[in-house]
Formats: structure tokens, sequence, C-alpha cells
């Protein structure tokens, strides 16, 4: 009988804002929620952080931008996991992000967009729902 | 306050106003709740009455405006004289743009400039650097050169102006760059007036816009104080700062603590280096948050300004009353402002602006109610500025000096607040400092336990959050939105090329060698940055020769 | 189905990666694969570095990486972190430090969480290693925290054991627990920037010395100071780790360690498929259950069950 599958979740902050006050509570909130919660740390480039999915097999890649960045960070990651064949990693975004981004970020690949206030319970339910079935 | 004999009786009044009117009410009328806490956790009792007091000694405690202890305030008539100085942080894209927005604010009434830099100016990278993608221009406006700067500032005097500028690592070389400019505009050095935030341990602890180690950091925050108050005596070298501490979910008296600490370590290093405490500690300032809870605000603006008076006086022997002044910004707090509804920000940042006019500030940014979702359009911008004029010259806060002094509650939250800041100052000494409290993340964590409090506390409902967690409505998608053109990097990058190619080399050169030899010794690295800035070395090409002498600074991350 | 270890053989970090996650998982299908590459193992020199949490491992594991990385050696990591009892989840923070790494291609970083294995240890850290080693790996580095008593399994996977000791984290001799002194091939003295480093040197200097003249060892833990994050010392101990090195293969103690480690190996891989076929009997048809019933209504013991349970399955 194997083990249950635990969840793995990249919690990655892109680019040079330093304001981490969300990813850190996320982290904690996933490993509440029995997540294995991978933290990278600021200043991450998408390269960065996709070969950390890779090592880490994670099945999800959570990014949290308030600088504005989104639209080049967010796109970028979900771009370079694809060409590592990393096709089926959930990749979820947080952070100030006007709604009227949301459409082109999410025809981008990013699955979900989280804005201020989400209640934390929702992004875990949503992230077991989506997660892949890895084979 | 009160002598024994009147205690006694209010004892005994409240005692049996508890047996009969209270006992009478409560099983028919029950509270909303068993315990009732401040936005902090503090909690808050029923009633607060002189019992509440007793240790108060007004003379030793209270005292007076423009006098030790400060708690009334840091000037003898306060807004009776003038107006704190309104200041609205701003600046985005590049700077030509930046320069349109702050003559439209000074033609509006504003009385100070405030510059807010792109994250890769704030960390020392020019905008062509690969770190910089997608960042320039972001979050403020992008300044790699002298020439940068020099648009920035365009048609505006620098003797008539005061500037405040949120810059930390590289704070030397924006200040040298500002410099620069009221030299070519024949403005002397000692008619130049304005702040630089210069605040590197609290970049470590939480805001993450940091270069170099601790300790070099630390020699050019010195550097710097140590510079301006030879030169530019008017110049505010170092905004000590819990803003940003409150911003990741500190509470009000951790938020006062910290930045305190924080305050003991940077005259602890001026000392150190064999500055007189009372030639560079009147030019030391600091920058605070405002949230809605008005009260706890007050009290922590009046608990910070006795401590820190304090610990001037005591530990550091100050002998001149203006060493011992706690003056602050404050900025109403980002973090409060909700996406959902939100017009509602607009009564919160007047709720913050309200507290920080009550709590005595001497400058004030108030935030625009689009912030949660964009960079603040025009309108946004204009209101929040309206918002604390309103305050100002319709409330009558400003009639008097510290209206809530002798309020029961109001002064045992202050008292409490002072103990709480007290219990963290020893504990960070004890732990030898605090840079070590830093680097065992201690105070990180103390933060970020905070921050997990509260979200619980919102998630369960236990703390209502208007439009997040109660009275919540389906909105229509927000239009209007300010969004900063993706292009600005290239046109940077052009600019940067351009400057590179036809700058005088040799002259270049000489100045980033003499940099380097001056950082490598003791001397004062101020006067060979301002040479180099003039010479028209990037921000970029300054911090990597001192990246090259000094090291990166890798951070501790705790979850 | 994919050829993993085809693949891993040909340096595919993506196929390393899943296999690794099987292996965690306890997934049947990792079985195969790893009969397929053990051929290929045993190249990989395996360093442990363990101590008490903060004391600077993830930090010296940056550094010591990038100068193996110097030296022209490609490194794997392994860096464990303690899952909550409660709660299962983990957070694994060790890649922060190590973020300049993450795109060397010469350099695979893998965070495993321990899962409620006891030990300082994942379940299936040695299997974790063995793919590195396939995988090509010159050097494994596995960072473990905690030097308690019952953390020490690191020595049985680690051909040089790094103990990294700092002063005024209440690492003094006397505190420590008995044997946690003997797990070490080598002392770092981190933070030797710090007060008290000098004192925490001397301590741990005279013991080494005490324990040499009182016991004869072939070997005598060299004592070393850094300050990571300023990369001091890093190649002092890098080049302890190769003169232990050196000493077990000529001492031909490296061929005793690796039998050691063969045997034990081969003996928890029995313990842990039978246990594993019998408990999935069991429990397939609800004899497990019943059997509780019994015992719990004191009808039958759970011993007089074992050896039946035992004895059946012997015959089968
Ligand atoms: N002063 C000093 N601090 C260090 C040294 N090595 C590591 N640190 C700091 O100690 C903290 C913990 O380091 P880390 O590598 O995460 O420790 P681990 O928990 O053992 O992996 C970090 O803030 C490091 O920057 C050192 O040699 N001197
Ligand atoms: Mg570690």
């Amino acid at each position: 009988m194997a083990q249950e599958r635990k969840i793995k979740i990249i919690v990655a902050k892109p680019g040079l804002d330093g304001h981490d006050r969300g990813a850190k509570l996320l982290a904690r909130i996933f490993a509440e929620a029995g997540m294995e919660v991978v933290y990278t740390g600021l200043r991450q480039t998408p390269e960065m952080i996709v070969e950390t999915a890779l090592q880490e097999d994670a099945d999800v890649v959570g990014l949290s931008s308030l600088s504005g960045v989104h639209m080049y960070f967010f796109p970028r990651v979900v771009q370079l996991l694809r060409e590592k064949g990393l096709d089926d990693v959930l990749v979820v975004g947080g952070g100030i992000i006007p709604s009227e981004d949301i459409p082109e970020l999410k025809k981008a690949g990013v699955a979900e967009i989280f804005g201020p206030g989400t209640p934390t319970a929702k992004i875990v339910e949503f992230i077991k729902q989506n997660v892949r079935r890895r084979d | 306050m009160f002598d024994d004999k009147a205690l006694e009786r209010i004892r005994a009044g409240k005692d049996n106003w508890e047996k009969t009117t209270l006992a009478k009410t409560l099983p028919k009328a029950p509270e909303r709740k068993p315990v009732f806490t401040s936005i902090s956790g503090t909690p808050v009792e029923r009633l607060y009455t002189p019992l509440d007091v007793q240790g108060l000694d007004y003379e030793r405690d209270l005292g007076y405006p423009g006098q030790f202890p400060f708690t009334r305030g840091v000037q003898p008539t306060m807004y009776r004289g003038r107006y704190w100085t309104m200041r609205q942080y701003a600046g985005f894209g590049n700077a030509r743009e930046s320069n349109a927005r702050y003559r439209y604010l000074l033609e509006q009434g504003q009385t100070g400039l405030s510059v807010a830099f792109d994250l890769p100016t704030q960390a020392g990278y020019d905008s062509d650097h690969p770190l910089s993608m997608g960042e320039v221009g972001k979050v403020g406006v992008a300044i790699d050169s002298l020439d940068d700067m020099k648009i920035l500032f365009d048609g505006i005097p620098l003797d008539k102006v005061t500037t405040s500028m949120t810059i930390n690592a590289p704070a030397t070389v924006l200040l040298a760059m500002y410099l620069a400019i009221a030299e070519e505009q024949g403005v002397s050095f000692d008619k130049v007036g304005g702040t630089v935030q210069n605040d590197i341990l609290k970049e470590i602890i939480c805001r993450g816009q940091y270069i170099f180690p601790p300790k070099p950091s630390m020699r050019l925050t010195v550097d710097l104080i140590d510079y301006c108050f030879k030169n530019v005596p008017k110049w505010n070298t170092i905004s000590i700062s819990g803003y940003h501490i409150r911003e990741a979910g500190s509470t009000a008296a951790q938020e006062m603590a910290f930045t305190i600490a924080d305050g003991i370590a940077y005259v602890q290093a001026c000392v150190d280096r064999g500055l007189a405490v009372d030639s560079f500690a009147p030019r030391l300032s600091f920058f605070f948050n405002a949230f809605t809870n008005v009260l706890e605000e007050v009290a922590k603006f009046r608990a910070g300004r006795r401590v820190w008076a304090r610990i001037m006086k005591e530990r550091f022997g100050a002998k001149d009353p203006r060493s011992m002044m706690m003056r602050y910004h404050v900025q109403t707090g980002g973090v409060t402002l909700t996406a959902q509804q939100p017009l509602n920000n607009i009564v919160r940042v007047a709720l913050q602006a309200y507290a920080a006019a009550l709590g005595g500030c001497q400058s004030l940014h108030t935030n625009s109610y689009d912030e949660a979702l964009c960079l603040p359009t025009q309108e946004a911008v204009t209101v929040a500025l309206r918002t604390q004029q309103i305050v100002a010259e319709e409330s009558g806060a400003t009639d008097t000096i510290d209206p809530l002094a002798g309020s029961y509650f109001v002064e045992a939250m202050t008292d409490k607040i002072e103990a709480d800041i007290e219990e963290y100052i020893k504990k960070i000494d004890a732990m030898g400092g605090t840079l070590a409290a830093i680097e065992q993340g201690y105070i990180q964590k103390e933060i970020q336990d905070s921050a997990y409090r509260f979200q619980k506390e919102i998630e369960t409902g236990e703390r209502v959050y208007v439009g997040i967690n109660k009275y919540t409505m389906e909105e229509p998608e927000p239009t209007n939105l300010l969004k900063v053109d993706m292009k600005v990097g290239e046109i940077e990058a052009a600019k940067l090329k351009k400057l590179r190619a036809e700058r005088d080399q040799a002259k270049w050169k000489a100045a980033l060698d003499k940099l380097r030899e001056v950082s490598q010794s003791d001397e004062n690295v101020m006067p060979a940055v301002i040479e180099a800035v003039k010479a028209r070395a990037t921000i970029g090409e300054i911090c990597d020769v001192w990246r090259d002498i000094f090291g990166e600074y890798r951070p501790k991350e705790f979850v | 189905m994919q050829d993993y270890a085809q693949q891993v053989l040909e340096g595919s970090p993506r196929a390393a990666a899943r296999l690794i996650s099987w292996l965690e998982d306890e997934d049947e299908r990792a079985l195969d694969v790893m009969e397929r590459l053990y051929p290929h193992t045993g190249r990989a020199y395996i360093v442990g570095i363990t101590g008490s949490p903060g004391a600077g491992k993830s930090t010296l594991t940056d550094k010591l990486t990038f100068a193996l990385r110097r030296q022209g050696l490609t490194v794997g990591i392994i860096a464990v972190d303690p899952s909550s009892p409660f709660t299962g989840g983990a957070v694994l923070g060790d890649r922060v430090r190590m973020s300049r790494l993450s795109t060397d291609p010469g350099v695979f970083i893998r965070s495993m969480a321990t899962r409620g294995f006891l030990g300082g240890l994942a379940k299936a850290t040695g299997e974790v290693v063995k793919v590195l080693d396939a995988f090509g790996k010159d050097v494994i580095v596995i960072e473990t925290v905690g030097v308690g008593q019952d953390e020490v399994d690191i020595i049985r996977l680690a051909d040089t054991t790094c103990l990294v000791l700092v002063p005024g984290l209440g690492d003094t001799i006397q505190s420590m627990k008995a044997g946690v002194m003997e797990i070490a091939d080598i002392f770092v003295i981190n933070k030797a920037d710090r007060p008290g480093a000098d004192q925490l040197y001397a301590e741990v200097t005279t013991r080494v010395e005490q324990d040499a003249h009182l016991k004869e060892r072939a070997w005598t833990p060299p004592v070393v100071r850094t300050v990571a994050v300023e990369d001091q010392g890093v190649d002092r101990l890098l080049e302890a780790v190769h003169d232990h090195r050196r000493f077990l293969e000529d001492s031909g103690a490296l061929e005793d360690k690796r039998r050691r480690r063969a045997r034990e190996e081969t003996l928890q891989m029995i313990h842990g498929e039978l246990f594993r076929r019998i408990r999935d009997r069991l429990t397939a048809d609800g004899e497990l259950e019943a059997l509780v019933d019994e015992i719990a209504a004191k009808r039958r013991s759970p011993y007089r069950v074992m050896r039946e349970v035992i004895g059946r399955w012997l015959k089968e």
C-alpha cells in the first residue's frame, strides 16, 4: 500500500518585490492543510522557479506579486514550465492584480488568480480540487 | 493624578455600579462578545476610570508640548501654529511623467514632495540589468543616472520645496544626485531640506530591498548621517520606519517597539563612530503607519514619543531636547485598504488621518482609495489629499494640543503600549541587540506570528472587516485603472546605452576608482559618491563597486 | 510506460524528480526502476551535514557546493526538514539559501519532509541517494536536522558526517547527549564570527584530543572553523572532507562502511516488503479488523495472532 499522496507546492516571489507577508502566510497555511511547501524566498527569476518545480516534482506553483510585474512574470513561468514538459503543473497567482488582467493571465495558462482578501481556505480548496493526479 | 481618598471613592462607586446598574442590565442586554480586543489583540475593558491610570504622574509622564518626555507632542504649539506637512508619496514610470505629477501636486497646495523609486533603483540595479526585467518604472520612478534625476526635478527649485525620498540601501547615491542638482541650481547645501529613508534594518526585517550585508550597510548609513550633519544641516538623514513592519503584520506595539530597537542600533552605530549624540540625533526622524483603530493608534504615538525621549536621555545621555524628540511622518495603512468596495477606503483613510492628527504627526501621506487595485489615479490622489485637508481644517482636531490626553482609556492604553515596548527592548538587549535579534529571526518571527493571528481572526469572522467578511456584495469590475506602459524598460535601456557611450570615459573611470579606494578605507564615502554621479556613473555601477567590496546580503527567511 | 531508469541514466532531471516522488510515496513502480539503476550506483561520495536548527547547515551546504563546483564536481543535495506531526504538512525552506544553485545544471536539489519518520531523515532518503548517484552526481550532500541522540541515522548513510556546532546556541560539550560527539567525522564550528566561538573551538578540540588518548581510533576528527555567510573556512572544510575520504579509501574503511550499509539496507528492505505484503493481505479482506476485534475482546492475545499469521505466511 502506497503512502498517502502529499501535494507539493512551490511558493515563490518572482522579481524584486520584497513584500512577502502574503507568501509566507500562505506557506504556513498550505503546510497546515497537509501540503509539503517548498519556500523559495525573494528575488526569483522565472528560470529559478521552474527549475525548482522540476527538481522538486512539484504539483503546484504559487506565485505572489505586489509590484505590478505579474503580466511579465506569470506567463513566463507557465511558458517555461511547458518547455520543460511540466504542462500538468497547476500555476496559481496572487497579490495586487487588477481584475482586467485576469483573463489574459488565464489565457496564458495561469489556473486562477486570488486577489487580496481571498479567504485562504478558498485557495486551499481550489488547489485540492484542481491539482493534477500524478501518474 | 488622583489622591488616595478620591480613588477610594471611585473604587467604591465603580463597585456599586457593577453590582447594581450594570448587574441589572447585563442579563437583559448581554454584551456582543466575552472579550473585546483592539486590532492588535490587546484586551479592551468595558470601562476605564481613574483607577486605571492611578500610577500616572502628570508632570513626569505627560508634561507639556515641546518638553520632555514629549508625550503631548514635540512642538510647543503643534497644529495651532502650522499644520503637518502634507506629503503624498508619488512617482511612477519615467522621470518626465513623475515631474509632471509633482508640479501638479505643488499647484494643488501640497507642501512637500515625496519620491517613490522603482524596485531596480531601490535594489541598486540599472534599468537594463537582467533582474530589472519587467520591473522598470513599476512601483516608482526609474533613476539610473544624474540625467534622470535632473528631469525629475526640472523646474522645481530645491530651496523652496522639501523632498522625501524612499530610498534605503543606495540612499547615499540618490542623495548625492539630489545635491549635485542643487549645486547646478545654485542652491547652497545649507538651504537644501528633505529626507532619505536610509533605514536598512527594516529592509532586512520585512521589506526586502537590501543589497549589502548589515555591517557595511550600517557603515553607509552612518556615512550619510555624518556627512549631512557637517554639510547639509537641514537634511533628515534617516527615517526610521515602522510603517513596513506594521504592513508586514505586526501589532501597534510591535511596530513601535521594533522601530525603536532599530533606532537604538543606528544611534549606537553613530556613537561608536565617534559622533556626539547631540550632533546628529536632532536630525533623526521616524515613519509610522496609522490603522483605523483610532484610539489605539493615538496611544501608540504618545507611548512612542515618551519611550524614545527616555531612551535618548537615559541610555545615550542626550542633553539637547531636540535629540529626544521623536518626530515622524505617518502614512495611512496600505494593507487596511480593500479591493472590495474600494470607496469604503476613503472612510478608512479619513479615520487613519484623524488618528495621525490626534497623535501629533509632523507630516502625513494619505493613501488613495484605489491603491489595493492599481497605481492611484489622479482623481483618487486628489481625494486622498482632500481627506487630510478636511481633517486639518474642518475637524477641529488641530485646534488644541493632544486633545485625547486625560482620557482614562487613552492614557491606560498609552501605558500598556509603553510597557510592551519596554519589554521587547529588554528582550532584544538580552539577545545582544537589534542586529543579533534580526539575525536570529526573532523580530521577523514575532511579526509573522501576529500576521498569522490576524489572518485567522478575519477568516473565522472573529474580527469584522467590512467588505471582506461582512457586508460583502457582488461588484462590477473596476474601471479607469492606471497602468504603466510596459515600454518604460526599453526606453530606459536605450537611454543608458547612449549615456554609457557619450560620457567622458576618463572622468568616469577616475571617479569610480576613487570611490573604490575610499570605500575600502575608513573615509566617508559621500564626497566620492557625489563626484561619481557627476561623472555620470550609474546607480548600478556604483553599487557594483560596493557589491564587489562588501558582498551581497542573503536574507534569513522564516516561515 | 516511460523508461525512467534509462532516462535517469541519461541525465533527465524530470525522470529523477518523478522517481524520487515515487520513492517518497512508496509507489511500487519504483522498485523495478531502482533495480535497474542499482548497478550504476556506488560511485558518488556522500557527505552528511547535521546540527541544530539555525546552525547554518543550509548556508554551509550552499557554500560547500560552490566550492565543489569550482573543482568541477557535480552535486546532488538532499535537504530534509521535519513534517508537522499534527497536520502532516511541512515547510521546506532550505532552498532559500541555495537560490543561486537552482539554475546550475550541475546541481540537483531535492527537499524532503520526514513524514513522521524518526531518526532525522526521511524514510526514502537512502533510496534518493541512490537515484542521484545513478543520475551521475559526483558528490551528494545530505542536510538533516538535529543531533539529538535519536537523530543520528545520517552516519549510516553518509561516508563523511560533518557535525555543525555554533557558539551561543547552547551547543556546549556538557549539554550534548552521550553519543552525539561520536557521530562526527568532522566538527564544524560555524558562525566563528560570533562571540564564544574560540571557547567552543577550544572545548571541542580538547575533547577530541582526550578521546584520542582514551581509545585508539584510526581517524581523529578535525575541528574546522567557518563563517558560512562570508564563505570563510569552507575551503578548509572541503579539504577535511577530502582527507577523510582518502583515509576511508586507503584504510579500507570505506569498503567496510558500504558493506555494512548494504547489509542493513537488504535486511530493511526484506523487513519492509514482508511487512507490506502481510499488511496488505490482512487489510484487503477485512481480516485484520476481525483479528483486532478478537484481541480487543480479549478472546485472543496479540502474541498468538502474530505467531499464527507469520506461521501461515511462511508456509505459503
Ligand atoms: N553570523 C553568522 N551567521 C551565519 C553563519 N552561517 C549562517 N548564518 C546565519 O544563520 C542563519 C541560519 O542559517 P541556515 O543555513 O538556514 O541554518 P540551518 O537551519 O542550519 O540550515 C541564517 O540567518 C544565516 O545567514 C555564520 O557563519 N555567521
Ligand atoms: Mg536548513
